[in-house]
């Protein structure tokens, strides 16, 4: 009887079978890698319709966080400033920069700047800002060291995965309230320190599914 | 006092006056010669039933699981339903193909393909409803351990997680099984089929096998060591599953008795639809010398034994509802045998207690019709079994004032009959495509492979061999 097959195909089954498994490996790992937050998010820095400098006026001229973002401490949400806040200075700084033509605008026509937004979460998780704030959170330990930013991005995945990694170990990313709105904050002793002020504010920081998503 | 006692043989397995060569083409020709009417019109059938099937399953993730009819109290309703009796089904062909071959049990080789065919069908059919009952589809691969950027892990706690595991480890086991033993017979077909791409198609699925020596010794190792894996899957599958229902609180669930009845149950269902199937089978493709009247025999004991042990289970669980004195415990089972559901739990035992209790008789089980009507009964009755479980102790749990009636909408029923369109698409595929009887193993059992060469006075014989005149080559 003639040969159906050629010889190649004596190898074949073996080669399938491991082509196979390496392919369903990639699979796995392409997802887990390029399709997490940190793979597609890390790094975003939208344009915004005001380059306002992060880096000048925190590095350079000293504002705290909460000059501007006010109601961290009360709110769940970290405010946008208000026009308002702009002009406090900037009536009388720079008033015929270009730049700043939009904030002008704004603050003639009571229209507010529309900026874009960087950090954007899910809307099945609920964040609190003032639940981390008045704990300990540090600013930088979500969204890095703005203070070197001349434009916004954002520095952490945001993933579930990377808030479960804080959570689970609260201590290791703790700080003095006082130190929140620091940049470069770095204790002494984190484990220690960490652990006293886990026990002083009582900080139960919680892994079940309802914490976040109700 | 003496007596003595007297021979009697097992009757042949294959009836009828066959040898190798006719047994081959019995069964091989099927796949072999142009398709007849009858397999289209079977095949335009379960195919429309396939596509209400496939609508039913793109309207469920269009609009979400509220279009069946679960609500408080019921949360588990057709879909589990379906699920363990499908996957109860699936059962018949592990026994047949592991169990009793590890058992010597000859006549398992004339129904172990057609079975483990079967069962792949129907755990697919399965399969399908743990798939589509999680309403967000498109994060089902949730419930398998992968890692991700969420840092979530299935609970390996949970039996609804066993169950994955369980019921893939079977499917894949199962297919391995059945393609193992294709091997063989793919390869025969191969070699009798005239069109060439009847021959390549047949020839990838044959692995290269040319029948040599070594071929067959690895075969029938890897054959054992399959049916040895097989074994305890036979019993676990149906153990997981009815963890689903035991590992919870609800009353009427939370009973050890669980993992043997469903067991029992589930080899109880498989064989009725085995029988169903093969009793149709035998006649259209003409195969009564193979699957004969004593196989028919066989599957009925089992039939009978496995029915009489879901009976006694039946009973058990009541002695036990009494005898534990917890209060839930005893007012279900009042509540299931009179309570709104009582008509459903009276099928059940009707069907499933009742009827295979008229295989005692060697006639009926010896009957083809009255063994055919009496498999589609059992399966019925397997139905109402699941129903009964889950339906009747969710409807009425702990708390009287979130007692419920629960009702099926037409999207439950459309889902559960699509997936008999899906089982008998692939099914019609199988017989025509594939050799429905294992034909290399059917010719070890016939008494042609086993010879002794004695006479009836147990002389030796010499054997006579044949050795054909070489053929002259014209020069």
């Amino acid at each position: 009887m003639a040969q159906i097959f050629p010889k190649w195909t004596d190898e074949a089954p073996r080669r399938i079978l491991i082509a196979s498994i390496v392919l369903l490996n990639g699979i796995v790992f392409g997802i887990w890698y390029f399709f997490s937050p940190e793979f597609t998010q890390v790094g975003y820095a939208p344009e915004q319709p005001v380059p306002f400098s992060h880096q000048v006026h925190v590095s350079q001229l000293g504002l705290d966080c909460q000059y501007c973002h006010t109601q961290v401490e009360e709110s769940k949400h970290a405010n946008i400033p208000a026009t308002q806040t702009c002009m406090n200075c900037h009536n009388q700084i720079k008033t015929d920069s270009d730049d700043l033509q939009p904030v002008r605008d704004s603050w003639e026509s009571g229209e507010s700047i529309e900026w874009i937004r960087v950090h954007q979460l899910p809307d099945y998780a609920y964040f609190n800002h003032s639940a981390h704030v008045n704990v300990g959170v540090g600013c930088e330990s979500c969204h890095g060291r703005v203070d070197r930013m001349e434009v916004v991005y954002q520095a952490e995945p945001m993933s579930m995965g990377w808030c479960l990694d804080c959570h689970r170990e609260p201590e290791k990313h703790i700080r003095p309230v006082e130190e929140v709105t620091t940049m470069g904050y770095e204790a002494e002793n984190q484990d220690e320190l960490g652990r006293e002020l886990v026990s002083k504010h009582n900080i139960n920081a919680p892994t079940y599914c309802q914490a976040c998503h109700y | 006092m003496s007596k003595t006692y007297e021979y009697v043989p097992e009757p042949a397995l294959v009836k009828g006056n066959h040898d190798f060569s006719s047994i081959t083409a019995l069964v091989t020709d099927i796949n072999m010669r142009p398709t007849p009417k009858g397999w289209y019109i079977a095949f335009a059938i379960s195919n429309m039933l396939l596509l209400v099937l496939l609508v039913s399953i793109a309207y469920l993730i269009w609009e979400g699981t509220g279009i069946w009819g679960l609500n408080q109290p019921v949360g588990w309703g057709w879909a589990i339903i379906n699920f363990v009796w499908w996957v109860g089904i699936g059962h018949a062909g592990t026994l047949i193909s592991a169990i009793l071959f590890l058992f010597r049990q000859g006549w398992r080789t004339a129904i172990n393909r057609f079975a483990e065919a079967m069962t792949i069908f129907a755990v697919m059919c399965a399969g399908i409803f743990p798939a589509i009952h999680v309403g967000r589809i498109w994060v089902v691969y949730w419930m398998f351990p992968l890692p991700n950027q969420m840092a979530m892990w299935p609970n390996f706690n949970s039996p609804l997680l066993w169950d994955v595991f369980a019921v893939s480890t079977y499917m894949t086991v199962s297919f391995l099984f059945w393609y193992v033993g294709l091997v063989p017979d793919l390869a025969t077909v191969r070699d009798r089929i005239k069109s060439k791409v009847g021959k390549v198609l047949y020839g990838i699925g044959a692995l290269g096998w040319r029948g040599s020596n070594r071929h067959w010794w690895n075969y029938e190792k890897s054959y054992m060591i399959l049916a040895g894996l097989a074994t305890p899957l036979v019993l676990s599958v149906h153990t997981i599953v009815s963890f689903d229902f035991a590992v919870s609180l609800i009353p009427g669930w939370h009973t050890t008795i669980f993992p043997p009845y469903f067991v029992a149950g589930a080899v109880f269902s498989g064989f009725a639809m085995v029988l169903t199937l093969m009793i149709i089978c035998r006649k259209i493709y003409n195969l009564e010398d193979i699957m004969t009247v004593d196989h028919i025999e066989k599957m009925n004991l089992i039939i009978l034994v496995t029915g009489s042990m879901v009976g006694f289970a039946y009973l058990m669980e009541f002695f036990i509802a009494w005898y534990g004195q917890v209060e839930y415990e005893k007012a279900i089972f009042i509540i299931r045998a009179t309570g709104p559901y009582a008509w459903a739990y009276w099928i059940m035992i009707a069907c499933n207690v009742i009827s295979p209790q008229l295989f005692w008789s060697k006639k009926i089980r010896r009957n083809v019709t009255l063994t055919f009507i009496v498999s589609i009964v059992v399966n019925i009755g397997m139905w109402f079994e699941r129903f009964v479980i889950t339906v009747s102790s969710l409807s009425t749990d702990f708390l009287p004032s979130s007692w419920g009636y629960y009702s099926p909408t037409i999207w439950d029923v459309l889902t559960y009959v699509g997936t008999f369109g899906l089982f008998f698409t692939f099914f019609l595929l199988f017989l025509r495509f594939l050799p429905m009887i294992a034909v290399a193993e059917l010719k070890g059992v016939m008494p042609q492979a086993d010879p002794h060469n004695y006479d009836e006075n147990g002389e030796y014989v010499e054997p006579k061999v044949e050795v054909p005149e070489p053929k002259k080559l014209n020069s």
